[in-house]
Formats: structure tokens, C-alpha cells, sequence
């Protein structure tokens, strides 16, 4: 036994990334020039040494079989010499020196349904969580809403004619994996029940000081219920943000009563033009509403639609907005407004409108 | 488990769009895995209820790792056996996600033998999911990972699976070598990826250029976005071919810059560098004229986080510049100090950026040892309430107490 353990071998890290970089790569390393965009979904990069790379860009979807990667595989073997690779964005990319290959590995992309497309002032793909397909706290499903939208905006995927680029997120509950509040329209699962305790086994299941602790407005507290040690909440204190349910699997959030989405815009991550900015919140609420949830669907669809007949070139949705100003905004996108869009949190105050720069 | 395929009249509503549908990848993985089948099962079932059917994940990994596994168990384990264990593997990917298909293939091989055949390519944080297998199969899908050279990427109070753009290897933006860094930093410390000794999770993201690729100033404790202190290189003939081509360099390029540091006759394009902010707007647009400089490096940025606990937050500015090259050593070093604040003083499940605010930044970077810079904030206090540390008393005859 004690030989077995030190001949285990741990700590060895993922491959070392230069066995997986094609020959066009590895040579030209590090000596990029520039690249031009040919067409939706295809770029080619210039090196120093006049070499040129292609890149066929095309819509992968998150969830993957294994007999999808080997699909891949096959068509990377087919066209580039056993090379390719995947985007911050889910999806997949093949890339190639030599441009006779473009077109029919385009073709054969499409007889496997993967649209070509998401590069330059175009929708990528939604970058997005598991959902209920594999997470506890999942106040919604993600691929279900990534499904139907993408359904829905697979033509602005297919195009580049957008102002400038849009990047669309979700997350299935507020703990937000992915950089989901920095996007252009932020799709959020939330949570409007305060916890349901199961009292008869929360001290079994839970530590009852982190649980009072996790709470980030104080709003649990110790108490006895029943003759048992449990906590108590004070449900108007409650903001829904799960994290007692994190640290406590006896305060159940997820209610399918309540639970839906929420639509944030006008967030980036880029630095170009203006800085990064958080997503800001336009609808407070839409009901869960599977398998194809018209509401959501219908919502960004309106969203993408008015930025994209509104804004000028470059602008992302957030710059547009700030130009044109929230109020209009709302206006323009028939959103009421309402008490929920004004912040009560922290720095609530920073979020106030300190002038009396109004349009009317 | 499920002898025969689920009737999923919901989830079929999925299948019918132009986009790729992820449910005819769950029914190919069905078709041979009664655990990808109970999944189907009970996934329309949670489209039909409108919540989900996970239970708390439990404490599963495999030996000597404190992490890298995720455990997942079913609510319903009576109904759907095949995904009463139902555990996620996070694998650490290749920097920059680039793969030989040979390699892929032999993982695909492996997941088909011990998981259910589902895959994300890729997690939010950048790892390979292997998505559900059986406690069971742990130890044996990690010996066979190994011997392919993949090891666990990062999971709970840990340093997370870093990530990074495409840098160099196809990008002529890159300030400098996301890649390597990436991989650099990730072999550094292994032992922080793999064994949870943290408050909370610590993500390092690396970005060649301020477009920032992978969201770092977002998501990232540590965001590296490369950078550069030099002239942007002009090609002023490939300037005017852009002009020719129909581009409006005075309002689209001129128009948007944040410094209004660029002039431009028709003729020539004029950039007073000194006060050029590298937001990267006109080397976007014109890509085959412009390029960043040649004194090129890395802004160093800490405490993006999402929500969770005490509301979202950005990075912001540690080391205005740094030229990012290997062995990193300065840049270690100041990513240790950090840490043994942070484990010394950082309460539970508090990131870095949290602790910050708490702690202050100036006191935070008195005790790493960093003096304050002006780049480090977006301009300087408003308000008048100092926190000084030192006095004069009279006795001392103006002696500081």
C-alpha cells in the first residue's frame, strides 16, 4: 500500500498547450500581423512571414456528446490536420492554411446543423450555466432559454451586421458562473420565496452559525422550533440571493411557484471605446415557462431589435444607452419602470440620478 | 435504470430549431447510457415541474485530491437510479483550448467506458466538464486521465482552473504570452489548484490585449490584461486604404476615442501617444493599419467577482505595468503575499475583492508591501473622513506617537 501511494502520480498539470497547436501556429508564433474578417464566421490572420491562417468559426452548443466530438474530430482530421479548438464562448473552431478547405468544411458544418458565424459585429454564442440539467440551485434551466433564443436570433449569428458586437449570458441562479453581469443582455434565474426550512433537519444537515452568518442583509438568526435547534428568517429582509442555500442544503430556495428570469443590458467586459460596466436591470421578472419560454425569447428578441435599428456603428448596447439616457430607453422599449429597478443595496446611492441632465 | 428511451414531449420542442439542441446531444448519449437515459427522464420531468431535481452536492474526489470533483446526486433516485450519483469531473484543458484529435478521441473513449457520455467543452471557468459518473468510477477515470496527461482542474476553496485568450498563437494583438503564462502559473500551483486551503475560491485569468477575451476584469481574483507603454505602431498608407475603402476615420475611429488624443487631415492619422488610454478602439477598426507597441507587457488587476455575497464587483488597477515574462518570479511573489494575508485575515467564503473593501485598499497594499499609485483608482477620495495612524503629542515635543 504505502509503495502504491508514492507511485501515484498527482500534480502533473493539463498538457503543456504547444502538442496541440497546429504546425501554421507553432511557426508563425507570436509573429501575427493583423487579420481581416472574410466573411461571416471565417477570418483569415496574416503573419510576418506572409503566412495565412483560416479560421471557420461555427455554433457548438455547450452540452456535448461524445459522439459530437468525435464528429469534430473527424472534420478536423478531414480539414486541418487533426487540429482545432474551442472559443471563450463555447463554440468551436477549425483553423487551416490552406483556403480551398473553407468552403466545403463550411458545407459539411452545416449537414452536422452547426451554423457558421459569431465573429466581428455579430451575436456569439450565450455563454451559459447548467441549469437543471446539473446544478441544485438552479432557479431556471440554461439551455433550454439558450435554446430557444439562439432558435430565435440564429440569423444575427449568421450575419455580421450589427452596430457592433453583442454578447448575450446566463446564469441559472444569482451566484452568476460566467461573467454573466458584464453582458450585453444578462439573462438571470432568480429566486422570489424566502428559504422553506426544514426545521427537523436543518441541525443535521447544516452548521448553524455559518448559516446566520452566510446572510448578507443579517436576516437569519438562531432559534429553537419545536424543541429543535434551527434558525428563523426575517422574511422582509430576505433578498433571495441563495446563499444561506449554499452553505445550508435545509433552507430551499428553489420554489417553482415564484422562481423565474430577470433581464439585465448594457454591460461589457471590453475595454474598447469606454470602460468595462456592469449590466443593468430592464425587466425584473419573467414566469419560467419551458420548454421555450416565449416570454424570455420575446424580450431579447425586442432588446436586440431596438439596439440594433437605434444605435450607432461601434455602440454597444450600454453605450447606447448611456447616450441616449435610461429614461428614453425605457420608453423606447415599452419597459415599465418600476420599484424594483431602483438598487437598495450597497452604494444604492452611487446608482441615483446626482443631476439634472434629463431629456423629455 | 432506464431499459428503453424516456418519452420527453417537452424537451422534443427543443429539438425542432436551427440552432444545435442540445437534446438531440442528450439522446445520442441515451442511446448507449442508461445514465445519459435517466438524465432525459428526469430533465423533462423538471420542465414539467419547473425545478430542478439535484440534491446539495456531497464530498466525493479521488485520493490525494481535496478537490476537482463534484458531487451531484439525484432527488429522485428511485425513479432514476442511473443518475442517483450523478458526479462532475473538471478536468484542467489545454491552455488556450487547442486540441489534437488523437487526444480528444482517447478522452472521448474513456467517458464513454466510465461516465455517461455527456461533455461540456467548455465550463464557465475553462476546464473540460466530464459530466456524470458513479463514486465508483472516480479513481479509475482519474488513472486514465493521467496516463492521456490530464490531470484535475480547481474546485471549491482553491485556486481555479486559470484560463486565457489565444494569445500569440493567433492573435497579433497579444501584449504578451497568455499561453505560457497560463500554463506557467497553473504548474506553479498545482497544489493550491487541488487542495481547497483558502477562504474562498481564487481565479487567475489571463487576456493578451484590453479587449480582454475571457472576461478577466470580470470574473477574475487576478486579471492579467496585456498591454503597452509605447507609440501605437501606424502603417499610414494602410490608413488611408482604410479611408479609401469607405471608412469614416473621423467619426468612427476619431469619434469614439475616450482621450481625443488623435488627429486626422485625410491624409495623415496623427495619435499623441501621452495621453492614449490602450482602449483599443481604433486598432480594432482598422486592424491592418494599427498595432499596439512594441514595449509591451500587462496591467495587473485583482477582485472581480459576481454577486455572491456582498454584490459584484470589477477588478481594479494593482500594477499599472509589468512586461509579463517568464519566470513571472515579481508577480508570484506579490500573488503569495496575497495569499498569506488573505488565509491570515480573509473570513469564510470572503474573495479577495470582498476583503479589500473591508480591510481598505491602502491598508491592503501596505501589508503586501505596494505603494499607492494613481492609477489605482478611478480618482482620489471624496470624502474627508482619514483614517490617520499617527499623531503629535505635546510632551513629545512634537514627537509622533
Amino acid at each position: 500500500m504505502t509503495q502504491a501511494v508514492a507511485e501515484r502520480r498527482t500534480d502533473f498539470g493539463p498538457p503543456q498547450y504547444e502538442r496541440f497547436l497546429p504546425p501554421a501556429i507553432k511557426k508563425n508564433y507570436g509573429k501575427w500581423k493583423y487579420h481581416e474578417i472574410l466573411k461571416p464566421g471565417v477570418m483569415v490572420h496574416h503573419a510576418e512571414s506572409g503566412d495565412k491562417l483560416f479560421t471557420v468559426r461555427a455554433a457548438s452548443g455547450r452540452l456535448l456528446s461524445i459522439d459530437k466530438i468525435r464528429l469534430y474530430c473527424d472534420l478536423a482530421d478531414k480539414y486541418c490536420d487533426g487540429y482545432f479548438r474551442f472559443t471563450s464562448r463555447h463554440n468551436v473552431e477549425f483553423l487551416t492554411d490552406k483556403s480551398e478547405n473553407i468552403e466545403p468544411l463550411i458545407a459539411d458544418l452545416k449537414k452536422l446543423g452547426h451554423p457558421v458565424g459569431g465573429i466581428g459585429n455579430a451575436i456569439s454564442a450565450i455563454v451559459h450555466t447548467q441549469g437543471w440539467i446539473h446544478c441544485h440551485s438552479a432557479a431556471t434551466d440554461a439551455s433550454g432559454i439558450v435554446q430557444s433564443v439562439m432558435d430565435d436570433l440564429i440569423g444575427r449569428f449568421e450575419q455580421r451586421e450589427l452596430p457592433g458586437k453583442l454578447r448575450i449570458a446566463l446564469a441559472c441562479c444569482l451566484n452568476m458562473c460566467g461573467a454573466v453581469h458584464c453582458s450585453d443582455i444578462a439573462i438571470l434565474g432568480i429566486h422570489r420565496r424566502p428559504p422553506k426550512l426544514d426545521h427537523a433537519n436543518l441541525k443535521k444537515l447544516c452548521e448553524i452559525p455559518s448559516a446566520s452568518a452566510s446572510c448578507p442583509t443579517a436576516a437569519i438568526r438562531p432559534a429553537t422550533v419545536n424543541g429543535l435547534p434551527s434558525v428563523e428568517v426575517i422574511e422582509e429582509k430576505c433578498m433571495f440571493c441563495a446563499n444561506c442555500f449554499t452553505v445550508c442544503p435545509a433552507m430551499k430556495m428553489n420554489n417553482p411557484l415564484n422562481d423565474g428570469v430577470s433581464i439585465w443590458v448594457g454591460g461589457k467586459v471590453s475595454n474598447a471605446r469606454v470602460e468595462p460596466m456592469f449590466s443593468k436591470l430592464a425587466i425584473p421578472y419573467l414566469p419560467n415557462n419551458p420548454p421555450r419560454w416565449p416570454e424570455v425569447t420575446e424580450a431579447v428578441r425586442n432588446l436586440v431589435d431596438l439596439w440594433a435599428k437605434n444605435a450607432r456603428k461601434y455602440e454597444r448596447m450600454g453605450e447606447w444607452i448611456n447616450r441616449i439616457s435610461w429614461p428614453k430607453f425605457f420608453k423606447m422599449a415599452g419597459i415599465q419602470f418600476q420599484k424594483e429597478h431602483i438598487d437598495d443595496f450597497r452604494h444604492a446611492g452611487l446608482t441615483f440620478k446626482r443631476s439634472t441632465h434629463l431629456t423629455f | 435504470m432506464a431499459e428503453q428511451m424516456p418519452q420527453t414531449p417537452l424537451l422534443d420542442e427543443l429539438e425542432k430549431g436551427k440552432w444545435p439542441s442540445f437534446v438531440k446531444e442528450m439522446k445520442a448519449a441515451a442511446k448507449k447510457s442508461p445514465m445519459a437515459r435517466d438524465l432525459l427522464g428526469q430533465l423533462e420531468q423538471s420542465y414539467k415541474e419547473k425545478i430542478g431535481h439535484w440534491k446539495h452536492g456531497g464530498i466525493v474526489g479521488v485520493m490525494g485530491y481535496g478537490g476537482g470533483v463534484i458531487g451531484r446526486y439525484s432527488d429522485l433516485p428511485e425513479k432514476f437510479p442511473g443518475v442517483s450519483h450523478f458526479h462532475t469531473i473538471r478536468v484542467n484543458h489545454p491552455a488556450g483550448w487547442f486540441y489534437k484529435t488523437d487526444a480528444l478521441r482517447k478522452i472521448c473513449d474513456l467517458w464513454e467506458k466510465h461516465g455517461s457520455g455527456l461533455t461540456n467543452m467548455h465550463g464557465s471557468t475553462g476546464d473540460i466538464i466530464l459530466l456524470g459518473t458513479k463514486t465508483a468510477d472516480l479513481e479509475p477515470v482519474f488513472a486514465e486521465l493521467g496516463a492521456l496527461d490530464f490531470d484535475l482542474g480547481g474546485s471549491g476553496s482553491a485556486v481555479r482552473t486559470p484560463s486565457c485568450c489565444v494569445g500569440k498563437a493567433r492573435c497579433e494583438w497579444a501584449c504578451y504570452d497568455t499561453m505560457r503564462s497560463c500554463y506557467d502559473f497553473t504548474m506553479a500551483f498545482q497544489d493550491e489548484i487541488h487542495r481547497p486551503a483558502f477562504p474562498y475560491k481564487f481565479k487567475f485569468k489571463f487576456s493578451g490585449c484590453p479587449n480582454d477575451c475571457v472576461a478577466s476584469i470580470a470574473r477574475a481574483d487576478m486579471s492579467i490584461i496585456g498591454t503597452w507603454r509605447d507609440a501605437i505602431q501606424v502603417d499610414q498608407a494602410a490608413v488611408q486604404e482604410y479611408a479609401k475603402g469607405g471608412l469614416d476615420i473621423q467619426n468612427d475611429v476619431i469619434g469614439n476615442c475616450p482621450a481625443k488624443c488623435m488627429k486626422w487631415d485625410g491624409k495623415k492619422l496623427d495619435i499623441d501617444n501621452q495621453y492614449c488610454r490602450r482602449c483599443m478602439h481604433c486598432i480594432n477598426a482598422m486592424p491592418k493599419a494599427l498595432a499596439p507597441g512594441k514595449d509591451r507587457g500587462a496591467t495587473v488587476l485583482i477582485g472581480s467577482k459576481a454577486p455572491i455575497i456582498e454584490g459584484a464587483l470589477l477588478s481594479s488597477v494593482l500594477i499599472p505595468f509589468t512586461k509579463m515574462e517568464p519566470p513571472y518570479a515579481d508577480l508570484k511573489e506579490i500573488v503569495t503575499k496575497i495569499w498569506d494575508l488573505w488565509c491570515e485575515e480573509g473570513k469564510n467564503r470572503e474573495r479577495i475583492g470582498e476583503f479589500i473593501q473591508r480591510v481598505g485598499m491602502g491598508n491592503f497594499l501596505e501589508a503586501i508591501g505596494l505603494e499607492p499609485q494613481p492609477e489605482m483608482v478611478a480618482h482620489p477620495r471624496e470624502n474627508p473622513y482619514v483614517f490617520y495612524e499617527e499623531y503629535f503629542e505635546e510632551e513629545g515635543e512634537g514627537e509622533k506617537k
